[in-house]
């Protein structure tokens, strides 16, 4: 498991010890990755951050044309794996969580338990955020400490 | 009142049963609930069918027949499951006091009732 920032390790450890599954990624509605778990290689990461980032817009944009409140979570089920993927608040901003899991779980095991990260995240999370310079000049160098950071290389 | 309700009505009328929920075996979601205030049908639901998933592998692993009556016992208190057709699941939470007996044949006709 990589985070980019400490406290989010210890509800997203929680998490996946409790609902067992597979692969996790946490991520800004901007596709931005917080934390991942699972997967190996980085462009695994930025695809399917980009890809749940879209899909998440998709639904939130439908919701309002139909005049719904926001959807809860996009659940795809699948014969060996599903894809859970929903957004919410922190006071970091709005964050989207992908998670995969296989037969061995739920989705009622998942969505219990991934409330509860959520409920840790937005208690956890630090009220101020860190000064960051203006994103042009800094933007290559973070991409690439992020990713380091995420992949350990 | 439909069907479902009914027989949610039967089993909480059992005296000491606290509230019985119908779930889905395999996603561990409420399809029916008729609880006390105060208790999380949602969790019931997702932890029941997580406990009922493991025995139905345990028992087939054992090259036994999948249970058709679950009793947990608590200090507090009981979890009563009876899974039944199309991957549905009869949950009654039960207190210390409850007539399990009764509640126990109340859930074994009921969920032999649905389809």
């Amino acid at each position: 498991m990589r985070a980019l920032e400490p406290w989010v390790e210890a509800p997203l450890q929680t998490f996946l010890a409790e609902s067992s599954a597979r692969l996790i990624l946490l991520m800004t509605t901007s596709g931005q990755v917080v934390a991942q778990h699972g997967f190996s290689r980085s462009f695994e990461v930025m695809t399917a951050a980009a890809l749940g980032s879209a899909i998440v817009a998709s639904t939130e944009e439908l919701a309002r044309i139909m005049g719904a409140p926001r959807f809860g979570a996009v659940v795809h089920g699948g014969s060996q794996q599903s894809c859970m993927l929903a957004a919410f608040g922190t006071p970091r901003g709005r964050w989207i969580g992908l998670v995969v899991f296989g037969t061995e779980t739920s989705i009622g095991i998942v969505q219990l338990f991934f409330d509860q990260m959520v409920e840790e995240l937005v208690m956890a999370a630090p009220r101020e955020e860190p000064a960051r310079a203006p994103l042009a000049e800094n933007f290559e160098h973070e991409l690439n400490a992020s990713l380091k950071e995420l992949f350990g290389r | 009142m439909s069907p479902t309700n009914a027989v949610l009505e039967r089993v909480t009328r059992v005296p000491g049963v606290r509230g019985s929920l119908l779930i889905s075996g395999t996603d561990g979601l409420v399809v029916a609930e008729r609880l006390m205030d105060g208790i999380d049908g949602r969790a019931i639901a997702a932890l029941a069918a997580n406990l009922i998933q493991r025995l139905v592998r345990a028992t087939a692993g054992a090259g036994m027949r999948i249970p058709t009556f679950v009793h947990l016992r608590g200090n507090t208190g009981s979890v009563l499951a009876a899974p039944g057709r199309n991957d549905l699941v009869l949950v009654a939470l039960a207190g210390v006091d409850a007539n399990l007996g009764l509640a126990r044949v109340e859930m074994l006709d009921a969920v032999g009732r649905l389809a």
